[in-house]
């Protein structure tokens, strides 16, 4: 029998549900598993395995009285940017180091009803502006399969945290890839949802009109568990989606026959990776024995994603990270001589370099003058692949392409070169454009033995789609039951 | 030369609702620093607006009593600058797409009305306070106000004169205080103003550089401030001077302004839609019921007060600045239809004792009632018009009836011919060379008998019969 952390979240809550096990008992379990591997990965930024065992032991009463839901008493992790009340919540930035939110972010707050244990908050690049999890002020993760190597980012913490066993499942966050790129190199699956299907709530907002809080977990029905919880309307966020949601759970017995997929030839063109294009295709061999069609599609506007992302994204965070001056909470300066003086200490050395690269990229973009030239036609390229994605769903069911041009790449390859780096998000970058649903998969490995993703993209809202998509080919297919050999 | 002086304003004013723009927490006014806020307010990480639908729909009230467009689809967009009192460095507010556009109001000034354009009207937050340690170089933050909501209204520039200004300030003034969604309260704060001037050679239609006036927190100092605006830009373009395009405070207690910033100076705000809000779409259906529910405005009322009581144009403006003042004189004429009579006295009396404050006329203690019982005893001949004043000051002071003043005090009128005969004909045998005097010619003297009756009265006696029976008597002592 396998260890408890090495367990699904759907086999674990059927063990609860039997009494064959306790929430305590697979808390202590995730628990020894992270004080083993933690120092080899670190995953996480603020572990808090005590509050975890209390949040477990009520978590059990709760199950002992049948008041429960689904995941009630499995341990979760929830990426550095989403607030705990009462916990330190970082974003990975020195300038937040201190910051102990006293509110819930909305997704907590249905973490808690739904009486899962929060095991603490997990690594990720400082306010989620990066591909490798390099940028985080606690230092990288190392990626479970390599520890030489990059788990990718924005949410390589809560990734790496799944992959290695020191989570049974996370939250994590995904502005242009952060939660499918992390998902394709640690070899697990994550989803980012459509955007508004999650309350963006006490998430630290990077670029508000792109980020979208989504699960990582180990398998599909894992995945639809977790969807169930934390989708839903949010009053408290205006860009929360007003509508009911499905039983994701539904559609992972649902067959593929007479699905069509679509081809990007965009993507395809730019995908140069033999091992990638080899998991790609066999993946797609897999599906078509399944009945799936497969239709070759082109969005021009595809080539100008990045473009556009790097005009809008930094120009909303240079506003969104403004807050950040020392006056209120977070890292403030010791030294100052004025006001602006201590604006410019304190944003000095609470930011790391990426960050404020970004924000100058920002500023310099909205300055006066520039704007019709940058954030205007970046907002216009962002609709017309909208509209392209909207009639590329006319001839298909979803979208099938990579999530990332290689495998995880090593620490320090990338750090030098930010084009470099961005270029990691090029097929991840589009889906948060036009604010449709991503899905990453493990679809095989490199010779190396490094996890390689699948994408799957789907129209808003069908995020089930997606799950029915994933569920089926993890029937035939056994690469997400593989294991990094820690 | 000859000058032409171009004025646009920008006001800003406080709506009345209960909570803020984009949080629950309370706009009330004066509770302990720091109280009113909560993480949204605060500008903490990860916390999102949520718009109050109230401001909307007081903002659509304004807009359309101001004649604008409604734009069924509006923006929000962040005004980026960093300020302590400013939680988020960045304040919420409209840009591109305002709610509102292309209004008037029409202004009255010296008996000429003009329309004056209005460009736009938008929504926005307000900021925190600093307050300033008088002693040490240390500020506090205050963020109770932050997110309050604030309307924009900003003005074509198309008044002419400091007065036209000033009037055209009261008027949208005016018209808040009607919809009831701002107070009005320009020394608190809750009704600004900031102002642009500048000159132009009389005949030319391009506009003169402008200057940018602020911290004028009274009509008044807006008045003060263009006036010396006026005679300082003049003064430099009578030396050949360039006028520099600046931003100026006003300093009430010097009288004059002085340059804060440059236009080179000047904030580059960054503006762009703000992506927590989604574009905002007011139903036709919202704006039309909005309209309907509209009350009669200010300039509507004059003119019904005009046509319907017959009253000069000059007392229907007093009456109707006010809408709880209008409603005052409407239900003292409903019970005393002497519609000039009762003007007068509410220009006159009431407004003396209200001190200029006509909002303070819901709390006053001279119901219409009283006044119009007052009234009645003047036409009743009880009390004459000079005492009915001081009747009416003892109402105020005490909040009691005029018939019981009258009689606890004794004022009654003292019209009994016998009576004044007598004391008319003591005043003349007390006098006689005073009688001689008019006898000879000197009728202006008729004024010291009416005095010494007055005064043998107490101020009581009816001076219609006083005057009669002196003339009367006169006229026997110099037949004989």
């Amino acid at each position: 029998m396998p260890e408890l952390y090495e367990m699904t979240a759907t086999d674990l809550a059927e063990m609860l549900r039997e009494k064959k096990v306790s929430s305590v008992e697979i808390t202590r379990s995730v628990i020894d598993r992270m004080d083993a591997v933690e120092p080899k990965i670190n995953s996480y930024v603020n572990p808090a395995p005590e509050q975890a065992l209390e949040m477990a032991e009520n978590a059990d009463q709760r199950l002992a009285s049948g008041d429960d839901d689904p995941l009630t008493g499995i341990p979760i992790a929830v990426k550095d940017n989403m607030c705990i009340r009462g916990r330190k919540t970082t974003c990975g930035s020195r300038i937040l180091a201190n910051f102990v939110p006293p509110y819930d972010a909305t997704v907590v707050s249905r973490l808690r009803d739904a009486g899962m244990v929060i095991l603490g908050s997990a690594n990720m690049d400082e306010f989620a502006m990066g591909s490798s999890n390099e940028s985080s002020c606690w230092g990288p993760t190392r990626n479970p399969w390599d520890l030489e190597r990059i788990p990718g980012g924005s949410s390589g913490g809560p990734a790496a945290a799944v992959a290695s066993g020191a989570a049974v499942v996370s939250l994590g966050s995904d502005t242009g890839g952060s939660i499918r790129l992390p998902a394709s190199f640690c070899g697990v699956l994550g989803m980012k949802p459509t955007y508004g299907a999650v309350s963006r709530y006490g998430l630290v907002a990077f670029a508000s009109s792109l980020d979208q809080i989504g699960p990582f977990a180990r398998d599909t029905s894992d995945l639809a568990l977790l969807l169930n919880v934390i989708c839903g309307h949010d009053p408290m966020d205006s860009t929360s989606m007003p509508r009911e949601y499905p039983d994701f759970t539904g559609f992972l017995d649902k067959p593929l026959e007479g699905m069509t997929l679509g081809l990007p030839e965009e993507f395809f063109n730019r995908l140069d990776n033999p091992e990638v294009e080899q998991v790609i295709s066999e993946a797609r061999s897999v599906l078509e024995k399944l009945g799936v069609k497969f239709v070759e599609l082109s969005l021009p506007h595809l080539d100008y994603g990045i473009a556009a992302y790097y005009i809008i994204a930094p120009s909303e965070a240079s506003s969104n990270l403004a807050r950040y001056d020392g006056v209120k909470y977070g890292h403030r300066a010791d030294q100052f001589e004025d006001m602006i003086d201590m604006y410019c200490r304190t944003r000095s050395e609470g930011f790391g370099d990426e960050v404020k690269r970004r924000i100058m990229l920002g500023t310099y973009a909205l300055s006066s003058g520039y704007y019709d030239a940058y954030y205007l036609k970046a907002a216009k390229i962002r609709n017309l692949m909208t509209m392209e994605f909207r009639d590329a769903f006319e001839k298909c069911d979803a979208i099938y392409c990579p999530t990332a041009p290689t495998p995880a790449f090593k620490i320090g390859e990338k750090v030098d070169d930010p084009i470099q780096m961005y270029l990691t998000d090029v097929f991840t970058i589009p889906v948060n454009m036009a604010g449709l649903p991503g899905f990453t998969i493990p679809g095989g490995f490199s010779q190396e033995g490094l996890p390689i993703g699948l994408q799957f993209i789907a129209p808003h809202f069908e995020e089930g789609r997606l799950i029915q998509l994933a569920a089926a080919f993890q029937r035939e297919t056994d690469h997400h039951l593989k294991r990094p050999p820690l | 030369m000859e000058y032409e002086t171009v004025i646009g304003l920008e006001i800003h004013a406080q709506l009345l609702t209960d909570s803020k723009a984009f949080c629950g927490c309370t706009t009330r006014f004066g509770n302990d620093p720091n109280s009113n806020t909560c993480p949204i307010c605060l500008g903490m990480p990860g916390v999102l607006p949520v718009f109050n639908r109230k401001a909307l729909e007081f903002t659509v009230k304004m807009a359309l009593a101001c004649h604008c467009t409604i734009n069924e689809v509006s923006r929000f967009a962040r005004k980026n600058y960093y300020y302590p009192d400013l939680p988020k460095n960045y304040q919420i507010s409209q840009y591109e797409l305002p709610l509102s556009e292309h209004g008037w109001v029409e202004v009255e000034t010296g008996g000429e009305i003009r329309k004056i354009g209005i460009t736009r009207i938008h929504m926005e937050e307000d900021a925190g306070k600093l307050v300033h340690d008088e002693n040490k170089p240390v500020s506090y933050v205050d963020l109770n106000r932050t997110g309050v909501p604030l309307i924009e209204i900003v003005s074509e520039p198309e008044m002419r004169s400091p007065e036209e200004a000033s009037a055209y300030l009261r008027s949208l003034r005016s018209i808040l205080v009607y919809l009831e969604i701002c107070d009005g309260n320009m020394e608190e704060g809750s009704f600004r103003c900031d102002a642009n001037i500048s000159l132009r050679p009389k005949g030319q239609t391009e506009l003169g550089v402008k200057t940018e006036l602020k911290n004028m927190n009274s009509f008044r100092n807006v008045q003060r401030a263009l006036q010396y605006e006026i005679e300082r830009q003049t003064e430099l373009l009578n030396e050949g001077q360039a006028i520099v395009q600046d931003t100026r405070l006003f300093d009430p207690s010097a009288g004059t302004t002085s340059s804060m910033r440059t236009k080179e100076e000047a904030h580059d705000y960054r503006y762009f839609p703000d992506p927590d809000l989604l574009p905002l779409r007011v139903a036709p259906d919202l704006a039309e019921d909005l309209r309907k529910g509209l009350p009669e405005l200010p300039a509507q009322k004059k003119a019904r007060f005009i046509e319907q009581f017959g009253i000069p144009a000059y007392d229907a403006g007093v009456l109707t600045a006010s809408r709880d003042l209008a409603a005052y004189f409407e239900q003292t004429v409903e019970l005393h239809p002497d519609h000039k009579m009762v003007s007068n006295w509410i220009m006159t009396e009431v407004m003396r004792e209200l001190k200029g404050e006509e909002e303070g006329i819901t709390s006053c203690p001279v119901s219409p009632n009283g006044l119009a019982a007052l009234l009645k005893l003047i036409d009743k001949g009880t009390i004459s018009g000079k005492i009915a004043k001081t009747v009416f000051e003892e109402m105020w002071a005490t909040g009691e009836e005029p018939a019981t003043i009258v009689e606890k005090k004794g004022l009654v009128q003292v019209s009994d011919t016998g009576r004044l005969t007598e004391l008319v004909q003591k005043a003349l045998d007390d006098n006689p060379s005073e009688v001689e005097k008019y006898l000879a010619g000197n009728k202006r003297i008729l004024g010291f008998f009416v005095g010494q009756v007055m005064k043998a009265t107490k101020g009581k006696a009816n001076p219609k019969v006083v005057n009669q029976v002196l003339a009367e008597e006169l006229k026997k002592r110099g037949a004989s």
